[in-house]
């Protein structure tokens, strides 16, 4: 830092025209760690996709911060070369957040899992979120503990049997994008793993977005939760089992985008279109509405019901923490002038011993 | 307390005392603390040395007129240098029944007793537990009672002012100000200043609160209650600027400062505990120095958020108390692991547990230096008087960024909330305390080390060429990259332990008062510098061989403790703890190190350490 009491209060610089100047490729986001992932995991691809989209910021190397906490996903920062913290469970987010509160001008990721982010670390995340750290937080949802060998996680389905729960589980599982809608982020996003270019125009929009981010990938643990969301997100189904969000569309699915989703009373409802029923009558995504009513709807769709839907969920602008908190030191500063120690020391009544 | 037996108005006697000891006692809600902080901030500016001593419950309004919503302040103020508040009030001033019950048991027979007369009702007395009104059955008689009606007074004084009955009562604590000001020769001026600046927007308020101080002073001078004033004269103090302040106000000072001195920003992550939430309130009011405060969603938040501020090159800062450390230890295992300079305020509190929150106790010792897990070497340093608090922010700070690592600072609430006269330092005698960033890819390893202090380079993200990787896992030495190597693991291992121990080097040599060998060592920390320092100099009149230090640096200590303690044919070592300062010495020097341990939550009186002390020299 030159004089780090007057770091930049703006946050990083992004945009096309950097990365256009600074051409950056994935080659220079790839470390000199060998990656020690189990041969098979979804979390390949996230690496890969994240490499790859790292230079579309124009943000340079040693400006990027991965942190990460507990679980197959907290390996990640090792295999990025740019600044890395693998730091402990769950607490990722308040490493970030003391971070961009002193470092405003650097551009910090957050890797996490299911959890990481919503179990052992979940306050972090609530508050991370409703404080609009500027901080993209990317969760991988495999809906298992993978790296202590297979326990049940807060996203594990209801009844699933795994080592920690014989019987089946009894713990009724949590939304991941429900929870960050209701700690007010202002980018709610989902993608998967193994679609690799939703996948980086997701991560890419997180980026692009300013304040706090919450990315969910869906991703396939192949030892422990093989094929978790296989009935939906394989090529043969996925167009007909997924509804990819748009800004401003109708929301239509199926390969012969021949579905839609229409809302009946406070419900949606799948719907066939023709004999009636026409694109007018469909929901019209809208990402940037104010109110989070519909994102968190779409939060709850699943399959078999639902189609499930991928993409941007939320994108709304609020001041960001580290914005708040530069700009309150420099009001204070500007009606009262820099701090002087000497003052300060000698406030309150003093009195002299000759 | 002595009295003269022809009261004369005009001509009244003055006695001249060289120490007096005030308890103020009232109901939580009677506004005991402000009166305390004023009759001390008056007594600080008037020249005399001055120690207090707040006692408050940890209901913020237990039952009115309950036993325990009762609320005290003790201070002691001398024409000499003083160290603790007082071992016993001379003067109690009872504002209702439960004060008096809960504190009548500190009041010497002699001792004056004044009591606000008005409040002594039926209810207020069952509620109290009285089966009869002391100030009529006799059972006061060991004292030296005045008996005066303040809310009645106070209320024809404030008659013509638009207030409520209640608000009209709340004033009664300036009368007894007032009154306290008149005995002991005070000037009303720097609480009338107050007063208006405080309720400068609410003029009735304001107006009432000064009726009432003056009424109070006015009775004093015209009732023939009172047969002597007292003058304690200034005390004769190093000469420079004074100011009064408490442990946690100078804590919060010496952390701005360092980080002034440091010239980086200060980043203060805490979570609102009892007591170290002033250190909060104050350093959020701190923003024209930069200083950015984050009031965490927990204590383990407000470590990680800090651990990320100084991994940004800031100077990250936590606070917390004793059951807050224990969150953070994990976190501040972290900052073991990474290397990273951290500074942790623990405000020690009465435990296990929630304990008893409002009281003091010295009994995180062990866990500061201990409580994580693995091997994980921390230095702790410990402030010994209010005042001192700054400094030791600073020494704090100045180990943390020389060696790279987390520091533990250790307060009490009996120094976060005492105040005594501080002299205020002269910023050219402070050290220097800028590092540099490292810098040079060519060169850059995270886990290199320097050759003398064993700190690994502080290379700040944004940085161009030195992209690298830390987190909790084992660092293979030089590198940093994850290793499970086992002759790393030890070598790291002994590296971390090295590293702490180096920090003994820059650390002040343990100064002893008194004879350099004898009979008797009385060895403390923290806060219970007052009471053994001045039971060391009644024993060293009375012609003892007797010995006091005070450890400031508990891990590592002073590289001359085991020389010193060798000096002497026995140590003792009081602490408010069950003996985990003995058992670290004990373990370290293979001595005979004897304790004297009480756990009441509150701090020993002079008398206590005196005869504990008196009693091993005479039966050896």
């Amino acid at each position: 830092m030159s004089d780090p009491r007057t770091t930049a209060a703006d946050g990083p610089s992004l945009s096309a025209e950097n990365a256009a100047v600074i051409q950056l490729t994935r080659k220079d986001f790839v470390s000199d760690q060998e990656v020690r992932w189990c041969p098979g995991c979804g979390d390949y691809s996230i690496l890969a996709q994240t490499q790859k989209t790292m230079p579309d910021f124009g943000v340079p190397r040693e400006k990027m911060v991965f942190i990460s906490g507990i679980g197959c996903s907290g390996r990640l920062p090792y295999y990025m070369n740019t600044y890395g913290f693998h730091s402990i469970h769950g607490r990722a987010p308040t490493l970030a957040t003391g971070l961009k509160a002193a470092r405003p001008d650097l551009m910090v990721w957050v890797i996490t899992g299911d959890g990481d982010a919503l179990s052992i670390g979940g306050n972090h995340v609530l508050h991370t979120m409703r404080r609009n750290v500027d901080v993209k937080v990317v969760m991988f949802n495999n809906r298992i503990y993978g790296l202590t060998k297979g326990q049940a996680s807060p996203t594990s389905e209801l009844g699933k049997r795994t080592k920690s729960s014989p019987d089946g589980t009894i713990d009724h599982p949590v939304m991941p994008l429900s929870i960050a809608l209701a700690a007010e982020a202002t980018f709610v996003a989902r993608s998967v793993d193994t679609h690799t270019e939703h996948l980086q125009a997701t991560l890419e929009r997180a980026g692009y977005h300013r304040g706090s981010a919450f990315v969910e990938v869906l991703q396939n643990c192949n030892i422990f939760n093989d094929g978790a969301y296989r009935e939906f997100t394989d090529r043969e189904v996925r167009e007909d089992r997924m509804l990819v969000l748009e800004h401003g569309k109708p929301m239509i699915f199926g390969k012969d985008r021949d579905r839609g989703i229409r809302l009946d009373g406070l419900h949606p409802e799948v719907v066939q279109l023709g004999g009636g029923v026409t694109e007018a009558d469909l929901l019209v995504h809208d990402e940037e509405a104010e109110d989070p009513y519909l994102a968190y709807m779409l939060s709850r769709m699943w399959w078999p019901e639902y189609p499930v839907p991928v993409g941007v969920f939320r994108n709304v602008e609020r001041p960001t923490h580290d914005e708040l908190l530069t700009s309150q030191i420099e009001a204070v500063i500007a009606q009262r002038g820099p701090g002087d120690l000497a003052n300060l020391l000698r406030s309150g009544d003093t009195w002299s011993v000759p | 307390m002595t009295t003269t037996s022809a009261p004369q108005r005009q001509a009244r006697p003055e006695v001249e005392l060289d120490r007096v000891t005030i308890r103020f006692a009232g109901d939580s809600g009677d506004g005991m603390q402000l009166t305390g902080s004023q009759f001390t901030r008056t007594t600080a500016v008037f020249g005399n040395d001055v120690s207090t001593l707040p006692d408050f419950p940890a209901e913020i309004r237990a039952p009115a007129g309950s036993l325990p919503g009762v609320s005290g302040f003790q201070l002691s103020f001398s024409s000499a240098d003083i160290f603790t508040p007082g071992d016993q009030p001379d003067v109690l001033v009872a504002m209702n029944p439960a004060a008096l019950k809960t504190n009548l048991i500190d009041l010497p027979a002699g001792g004056a007793l004044i009591v606000n007369e008005d409040a002594f009702t039926p209810a207020n007395l069952a509620k109290a537990g009285y089966d009869s009104n002391p100030l009529r059955d006799g059972s006061l008689k060991a004292y030296n009672v005045f008996e005066i009606p303040i809310s009645t007074l106070n209320a024809r004084a404030l008659e013509g002012l638009d207030m409520t009955a209640k608000q009209v009562d709340l004033t009664k604590n300036f009368f007894a100000l007032g009154l306290m000001f008149w005995l002991y020769e005070r000037s009303m001026e720097p609480t009338v200043e107050w007063i208006d600046d405080k309720f400068s927007k609410r003029p009735v308020i304001a107006e009432a609160n000064r009726r009432a101080l003056k009424a109070g002073y006015a009775f004093g001078e015209t009732t023939e209650l009172f047969h002597t004033q007292y003058r304690v004269a200034p005390a004769r103090l190093a000469p420079g600027t004074y100011r009064n302040i408490t442990g946690n106000e100078a804590t919060a000072l010496g952390f701005v400062t360092a980080a002034q001195l440091a010239q980086r920003p200060l980043f203060y992550g805490s979570y609102p505990i009892t007591p170290a939430s002033d250190i909060l309130h104050s350093l959020s009011s701190y923003k024209q120095f930069g200083v950015r405060t984050f009031q965490a969603e927990d204590e383990i938040a407000a470590i990680g958020a800090a651990i990320g501020a100084s991994y940004g090159g800031a100077l990250g800062l936590t606070g917390t108390s004793g059951p807050g450390l224990a969150l953070k230890s994990e976190a501040l295992n972290l900052a073991v692991m990474v290397e990273l300079p951290l500074v942790v305020v623990d405000v020690q509190r009465a435990g296990p547990s929630t304990g008893m929150p409002t009281k003091t106790e010295q009994a995180d010792l062990l866990q500061s230096v201990f409580g994580r897990n693995g091997d994980s070497p921390v230095p702790v340093v410990a402030p010994a008087t209010p005042g001192e608090c700054f400094d030791m922010a600073i020494e704090a700070w100045r180990i943390a960024l020389r060696h790279m690592t987390p520091v533990v600072y250790l307060s009490d609430g009996f120094l976060a909330t005492g105040a005594e006269p501080w002299r205020i330092p002269d910023l050219a005698d402070l050290p220097d305390l800028r590092v540099a960033n490292a810098d040079d890819p060519a060169t850059f390893r995270p886990y290199d080390r320097d050759p003398e202090t064993l700190a690994r380079p502080w290379a700040v993200p944004g940085t161009p060429g030195l992209e690298h990787r830390i987190g909790g896992l084992e660092k293979a030495d030089i590198s940093g990259n994850v290793s499970y190597d086992p002759e790393n693991h030890h070598r790291m291992t002994m590296l971390r332990q090295e590293k702490v121990a180096r920090v003994a080097a820059t650390i002040p040599a343990l100064e002893v008062s008194g004879p350099a060998s004898g009979d008797l060592l009385l060895l403390g920390w923290g806060s219970t510098f007052g009471a053994l320092h001045s039971a060391a100099l009644r024993l060293q009149a009375a012609g003892y061989s007797v010995a006091h230090a005070h450890l400031r640096y508990l891990n590592p200590l002073p590289a001359n403790t085991g020389e010193v303690l060798g000096n002497y044919r026995r140590v003792l070592v009081p602490e408010i703890n069950t003996g985990q300062l003995r058992l670290l010495l004990r373990a370290r020097y293979l001595l005979p190190v004897e304790g004297y341990n009480k756990v009441r939550g509150k701090p020993f009186k002079i008398s206590e350490i005196e005869d504990h002390a008196r009693a091993l020299l005479e039966a050896s």
